[in-house]
């Protein structure tokens, strides 16, 4: 069966409801310990949303230092499937995985909402199952989540198809160019604010299951 | 022991909603003429010991990498007190 890892970091919250969701997905959970120097015999890893380290000095700034995280950049290199949800994908970002920073949301506020998105890069390891343009819903919570980087790099994500999900119906957090989240050029690593896992079940009513093919995507992309 | 001063301040081109938030505050509660508030940080770190070439180029590598994000922040690095 495809394991898929989900790192705990002190502090992380979303890394139960990840494992549900790679189960709901069909694939095996692979509990990973931030302390860890190795990601062991794993087939692609998702880096959970939370508070790792309280969010001190800056969100992920802490996180991205974790002794396993250069294992993750190191098999990152190599075409490992690797997933960022919301601090997670501020850590990514920290790491350099992927360009730019999140910010403080534009308003100050923390956002908590269901928030439709429009879909754009679909050959990711993670995005495979949708269509370009479908427009779906999951939730947003967060209160750093406005994505900021320099007009040259903005152009560059743009111009090379790199921009994965949009907010669509409204910005949330003042994101640059409305954009929920973005790619390496490889399309292995994925980050966004949004949380697909919490969007995987009927059970738990709106906004329904249009995070599910997150994962299924990344069991296609590996089972082929 | 030494004593190095680490400021990390948010580059101009970036908005920062909370000094914003401040600039608001600063005008209400009775000053005048507030243009703009910049909110930034401040690291005040103590070493034992001198502070000599080889730590400094450490402690300068760690400023970029750790204490600011050069994506959106600007930082200087100073030693207020060598003994």
């Amino acid at each position: 069966m495809t394991k898929i890892g989900v790192i705990t970091f002190p502090g992380s919250l979303d890394d139960g409801d990840v494992q549900r969701a790679v189960r709901v997905a069909g694939a095996e959970p692979v509990p990973l310990w931030h302390a860890a120097t190795t990601i062991g015999e794993v087939d692609a890893v998702v880096v959970p949303g939370g508070f790792s380290y309280g969010d001190y000095l800056r969100c992920g700034a802490i996180a991205r230092f974790a002794p396993i995280m250069a294992d993750v950049v190191h098999h990152a290199g190599d075409g490992l499937p690797v997933l960022g949800i919301c601090n997670g994908f501020q850590i990514l970002c920290e790491t350099h995985l992927l360009p730019g920073v999140l910010t403080r949301n534009e308003s100050l506020h923390y956002v908590c909402r269901d928030q439709a998105l429009t879909v754009e890069r679909t050959d990711t390891a993670w995005t495979n199952e949708y269509e370009t343009g479908d427009r779906i819903v999951i939730p947003v919570k967060h209160g750093e989540g406005r994505y900021v980087a320099d007009d040259a790099t903005l152009d560059w994500l743009e111009g090379e198809g790199l921009v994965v999900v949009r907010y669509a119906d409204g910005n949330p957090n003042g994101s640059f160019r409305d954009i929920a989240g973005i790619s390496n050029e490889a399309g292995n690593v994925v980050g966004l604010m949004p949380h697909p896992e919490h969007a995987v079940e009927d059970l738990t009513g709106t906004p329904g299951t249009d995070g599910l093919r997150f994962f299924t995507s990344a069991l296609q992309s590996l089972v082929g | 022991m030494a004593r190095v001063v680490v400021d990390v301040m948010l580059k101009p081109e970036i908005l920062d909603p909370q000094g914003r938030a401040v600039q608001g505050a600063l005008t209400r509660l009775g000053l005048a003429g507030v243009s703009d508030v910049r909110q930034g940080k401040r690291f005040e770190i103590t070493l034992d010991g001198d502070l000599d070439a080889d730590r400094e180029t450490v402690l300068n590598r760690l400023a970029e990498e750790l204490l600011a994000n050069p994506v959106i922040e600007d930082f200087t690095v100073r030693v207020a007190e060598q003994a």
